[in-house]
């Protein structure tokens, strides 16, 4: 029970059925589908940047709680960040969910997004909190076709 | 109510300090120990190649091994023996039919008739035809109820239909089929039918020559029996008259490097070494149920179904998905606000398995408008008290959820 607490924290909970920055962002510059072919989640991620900078991020699509509070979470934490900090995100995230966790890689440093951490003790549900960030690095690379977690 | 739990080594475990509650028996079902020995036995004491050494072991291999194929036209009263081809699957016996019937007798602009309710094994080879030979794929729609719609059906008939290739079961909604009904009406336009059986073989009692439908596939895991195994029936003239799906040991007659001719029924259909063991051990299975009873198999299933849905229906908030009238024991739904993926977690935490997604059947998800569901499949292991496990489970999802 206590792992599930860990999993389905509050927070979690929260995001998932009120997800921040959901639906089309209509001034986007940058648009990419993301796609989970194993259970069916979809997103799309939309981004508004500028110089360099993503002014503006959204998101739409359909997915559980993880999935749903991962997009909700990181929108919010990207939003008027550079590339190259999103780029320092993306990393830290990706290692602290795939539990790779080391002494530089303190809580604090994710903030609000050290929540998604309790999916390390569900190998089957990372995915969900990764489809989000799978999808923001393929916006990163330009990638134009849909990507998957797979 | 009578269980078989104790036949099955598996289920004696905790999962997360609760007993293995396995609810996904439509994915897999579990082995009996009787079927877990024959192999076992199989490997300690008989094991050779077939149908090649003509030393004991090798002799003894075959008559097991073709034991097994009597067992199964036996079992589905198929009129031969040679009517029965092991494959390594159901999704391997559709792809056969297409690719060795379908290539040799279909043209550009024929047409397979398909319901919504299809598992993607019978969707994806049909769409490969379309791609390689230009076929055209009819659709029966579904009810809101999860039955076929049948005046839909007639009307997609035409001078061009060529197979009507249709679930007995669905893997999804549970519903049986109408099959003599599909069948005769297909028939009525000398068209034949492929009936995938993969979720309705093991649930009920099947008779080929009565069902007189001309191609029949099924999974032997899904009926209590090993991975790696499954069963084309296929009608002697129409298998007669298709050529080899793949080449190689075994399905020869004769070869020369200029040219080959192949050997006979079945075993034109099965090149290369098969999966002896487990078709060995498919035996076992098979004689499990006819042990038990395929009637009792059915009453069993259904008294849970039944206690299930009315259990489940209880919830607010929570919509059952296909309410046909005849269905076999599969019952899927969605709950408003709560995540296939999140109950399915939550539930696993109490010991419960389910499945959570689209169930290889993505099209049938766009026809209910929803993502992906929750399915609850039952084996003749489950009792009721597994379903109070499953209400006790879901008891926990609304609490995380409130
Ligand atoms: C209705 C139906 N058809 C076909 C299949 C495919 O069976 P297999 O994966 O054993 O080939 C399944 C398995 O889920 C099924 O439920």
């Amino acid at each position: 029970m206590s792992e599930l607490r860990e999993l389905y924290q509050e927070v979690i909970i929260d995001h998932g059925r009120h997800p921040r920055n959901f639906g089309v962002l209509e001034n986007a510059t940058k648009q990419q589908e993301g796609f989970n072919p194993l259970c069916g989640d979809k997103i799309i991620l939309f981004v508004r940047e500028n110089d360099g900078v993503f002014l503006d991020l959204k998101f739409d699509g359909c997915g559980c709680a993880i999935s749903m509070a991962s997009a909700s979470l990181m929108t919010e934490c990207l939003k008027g960040k550079t590339i190259k900090e999103i780029q320092d995100i993306f990393n830290l995230f990706h290692r602290w969910v795939m539990n790779e966790t080391d002494s530089d890689l303190s809580q604090e440093k994710l903030g609000k997004l050290a929540v998604l951490g309790g999916v390390r003790e569900f190998p089957s549900r990372v995915k969900c909190a990764t489809l989000a960030w799978h999808t923001l690095k393929a916006v990163l690379e330009g990638e134009k076709l849909q990507v998957t977690t797979e | 109510m009578q269980t078989y739990k104790n036949d099955f080594p598996i289920l004696k475990q905790a999962i997360h300090g609760k007993p293995l509650v396995y609810l996904d028996s439509s994915a897999t079902t579990q082995k009996p120990e009787c079927v877990i020995e024959a192999i076992s036995n199989y490997y300690c004491n008989d094991h050779a190649n077939v149908h090649r050494g003509v030393y004991e072991l090798s002799e003894r291999a075959t008559r097991l091994y073709e034991k097994t194929r009597k067992k199964v036209q036996w079992f589905i009263n198929a009129a031969h023996a040679h009517e029965i081809i092991f494959t390594r699957g159901a999704t391997e016996s559709i792809n056969l039919v297409a690719q060795s019937y379908g290539r040799s007798h279909f043209k550009a602009g024929d047409e397979v008739i398909l319901s919504v309710m299809e598992h993607h094994s019978n969707i994806v080879p049909w769409q490969m035809l379309q791609n390689q030979i230009g076929i055209e794929l009819k659709i029966i729609p579904v009810s809101d109820a999860g039955e076929l719609e049948m005046a839909a059906y007639e009307k997609l008939f035409s001078p061009r239909t060529k197979m009507v290739a249709i679930s007995h079961a669905s893997n999804v909604l549970g519903t049986l089929n109408p099959l003599k009904k599909i069948i005769e009406m297909a028939h009525a336009q000398n068209v034949p039918v492929l009936v995938d059986g993969a979720a309705a073989f093991s649930h009920i009692s099947l008779d080929m020559q009565a069902l007189d439908c001309d191609f029949y596939v099924f999974s032997a895991h899904k009926a209590y029996g090993p991975t790696g195994v499954g069963v084309l029936y296929g009608k002697t003239a129409l298998l007669e008259r298709m050529p080899p799906y793949q080449g190689g040991g075994s399905m020869i007659e004769r070869v020369s490097l200029e040219k080959t001719t192949y050997a006979e029924l079945p075993y034109k259909f099965e090149a290369g070494t098969p999966a002896i063991a487990d078709v060995i051990g498919f035996y076992s299975a098979l004689h499990y149920l006819e042990k038990v009873g395929m009637k009792a198999i059915a009453e069993h299933e259904q008294a849970l179904l039944h206690y299930a849905t009315s259990k489940l229906a209880a919830i607010s908030g929570l919509r059952i998905l296909g309410t046909a009238k005849e269905k076999v024991g599969v019952l899927s739904f969605v709950l408003e606000g709560i995540h296939p993926h999140d109950i399915g977690t939550i539930l696993d935490s109490e010991g419960v398995a389910i499945r959570a997604g689209h169930h290889c059947a993505m099209p049938l998800m766009d026809r209910y408008k929803i993502p992906a569901c929750v399915r609850v499949s039952f084996g003749l292991y489950n009792s009721k008290e597994d379903v109070d496990a499953l209400m006790t489970g879901m008891k926990k999802v609304l609490e995380v959820f409130k």
